[in-house]
């Protein structure tokens, strides 16, 4: 389980006048084991900056996020980025890709970071690319791929490990409409297996496959 | 689908005109590196020989020879050419106060037709009181000279066994000397016996500039070493004042100007070799820099899969690595290739005692090399990962940094 208590962040802006902005105001949030949640919302509202501090990438101003019990801010460095690498999935905004690996090799880039390659993580690495539709792309570099297809490997590049908790930050952007509902079809069915799926979008057709709608504006996230 | 390399190489393998100048930057740095350190240290080396060669503390020569740069083009600069005074003149130098060691040497040029082998500079000594020259050759493995025998300079295309016509006299080479990077290379030494052999048959063809010497009653220079609590300013003084139609000159005076030049030659080299690094490093710091800055959101895919700051920082540093010691191995290869071959040319053009140093001392050389070119790119790219791996990673993916 996923648990956000009073987390805000706050960014300097370099420019004159007043010099601080609350990103995300004081929030509390929590997901359950096998819950989809939609967090929907205008540009620059704060759902990314949000979204980032729940997975560990983006230091609270204020507040704690536990993650099982464990406040995950309070780890070190190290322990913090073991744990993204066991316990969490994460699809990034845009296009993202290690340029000198192949479609594969970032697929199972989390295994082999910690040297941890296994055959059935290259099965299970085949069944996703099967599954998004990549599978005859397996050997070819990011360079080569559509924006759609580079989004599609970074969803099977988060599922990979089987993570307990996925965060996608628009993962459907560069996807037509039938990806976005394979892509939301997919979640959903991995919610259903016992993971906790948070996604950011603006997609608001999304809303029919999450147990929870949220709604961020102006940094302040409500539930519908 | 397991990697076959680790990510760095790969990294590196996947990025090949950034790699390949990265390589070509730190080969630079390593080949200035050693070729400055090679000609710097051969040069000191070469003036070390010269002056343990020159072996005494004063030369006396006749007066007439004593302009510098006669002398010089002769014993420094590796010229031809020869001078007499008679040897009465020994036993007023003799007389001086503070003379150690004394000795006499005596020079005949060979010529080029047909009465001679090879052109070459002939240098007597009496082997019962040499002081610089015997030492020398019992280094280089030869023994005592027998009448007729003569020993050739390391870069004479002469070798023990052969047998060398001067002036229609044979002699046969009785032992070849050590490299030392002086004109001394390209010399002949051979005992008082047998120059005083050679000069008489250079008169006698006519051959010699020197029309009614008589070598039995002459010699070319005295070599002379203080005594212990005498100055060699002492002797000279005494010398210059007391002996007519010579002129006694310090040898340290004589090489001053090799010293000179040695001094600005390293001065030089130095300035090259430090503005090269500094701008090498600068230029290290840019590329790495930029390189991180392009690359900021594979690191942050880095970070999000699970890479802590120091495997990304690991990573980027091991890139540095790789093409840190690729480039350095480059450039000490292109380091050797230009200097070692090339050290005659080198020589020729600086016109200054050049020996290179032995193996040991350029493994040496090259391991700092070797080292101190990847540690620059290590630590250029050092500061360019840490610098990356404090943003928060969220940041980056934003796209706000």
């Amino acid at each position: 389980m996923l648990r956000a208590e009073k987390i805000s962040k706050e960014f300097i802006r370099e420019t004159k006048g007043t010099n601080r902005f609350a990103a995300v105001q004081e929030t509390d949030f929590e997901i359950s084991d096998g819950q989809l949640a939609v967090i929907t919302g205008r540009s620059g509202s704060g759902k990314t900056t949000f979204l980032n501090m729940l997975a560990g990438l983006l230091t609270p101003t204020d507040g704690k996020v536990f993650l099982d019990g464990t406040d995950i801010y309070s780890l070190s460095d190290r322990e913090l980025s073991r744990l993204r690498n066991q316990k969490t999935g994460f699809i990034p905004q845009g296009q993202t890709a290690i340029h000198s690996l192949s479609v594969a090799e970032n697929i199972l880039l989390p295994y082999t970071l910690y040297g941890e390659y296994s055959e059935d993580a290259e099965k299970y690495a085949y069944e996703l690319m099967e599954k998004l539709d990549i599978i005859n792309l397996k050997d070819v570099r990011p360079s080569e791929l559509s924006g759609g297809e580079t989004r599609r490997m970074a969803i099977a590049r988060a599922l990979i490990k089987k993570p307990q908790i996925i965060f996608a930050d628009e993962p459907t952007g560069d996807l037509d409409d039938e990806n976005t509902r394979t892509v939301f079809e997919f979640m959903k069915s991995i919610s259903e297996n016992g993971a906790s799926v948070i996604v950011v979008t603006h997609e608001t057709d999304s809303e029919k496959y999450a147990d929870r709608v949220f709604r961020m504006n102006s940094g302040i996230l409500s539930e519908k | 689908m397991k990697l076959k390399k680790n990510l760095p190489l790969r990294n590196l393998l996947g990025r090949p005109v950034r790699t390949t100048v990265l390589v070509i930057l730190t080969a630079l740095l390593s080949v200035t590196f050693l070729c400055g350190t090679l000609v710097i240290t051969s040069l000191r080396k070469g003036l070390g020989s010269l002056e343990a060669r020159l072996g005494a503390d004063i030369m006396v020569v006749p007066y007439e020879a004593a302009t510098k740069s006669d002398l010089q083009n002769i014993v420094l600069q590796g010229n031809t050419g020869y001078f007499y005074m008679d040897n009465s003149r020994l036993e007023k130098i003799m007389k001086c106060d503070g003379i150690g060691q004394l000795s006499c040497q005596f020079f005949l040029a060979s010529a080029s037709s047909g009465c001679c082998s090879i052109p070459v500079q002939i240098i007597g000594f009496d082997p019962e009181t040499d002081f610089t020259i015997s030492p020398w050759i019992k280094k280089s493995g030869g023994g005592q000279l027998k009448d007729m025998d003569i020993v050739v300079g390391n870069d004479l295309n002469a070798f023990v066994g052969d047998t060398l016509k001067f002036y229609g006299v044979e002699c046969h080479v009785a032992a070849k000397l050590d490299k030392t990077g002086t004109s001394f290379d390209t010399a002949v030494f051979t005992n008082e016996n047998t120059i005083k052999k050679l000069i008489k048959s250079s008169v006698d063809l006519k051959m010699n500039s020197f029309t009614n010497i008589d070598p039995d009653k002459t010699v070319s220079c005295v070599l002379i070493n203080a005594a212990e609590g005498y100055t060699p300013e002492e002797i000279i003084n005494d010398i210059n004042i007391h002996v007519k139609k010579v002129k006694a000159i310090q040898t340290k005076e004589m090489i001053s100007g090799v010293s000179d030049s040695l001094s600005g030659v390293s001065d030089v080299t130095g300035i090259l070799i430090s503005a090269v690094w500094i701008l090498g490093t600068v230029i290290f710091l840019l590329a790495f820099t930029m390189s991180v800055n392009e690359r900021k959101k594979e690191f942050a895919i880095l970070r999000v899969t699970g890479a802590s700051r120091k495997k990304l920082a690991s990573i980027v540093l091991q890139e540095a690595v790789i093409t840190g010691i690729t480039g350095s191995i480059i450039g000490i290869i292109i380091g050797l290739v230009i200097v070692i071959p090339f050290s005659s040319s080198i020589e020729s053009a600086l016109n200054l005692p050049f020996l290179i140093p032995d193996i040991s001392r350029i493994t040496e050389y090259a391991g700092i090399s070797l080292i101190i070119s990847s540690l620059t790119g290590a630590f250029a790219a050092g500061f360019s990962a840490f610098r990356i791996s404090r943003i928060d990673t969220g940041l980056i993916l934003r796209g706000d940094n």
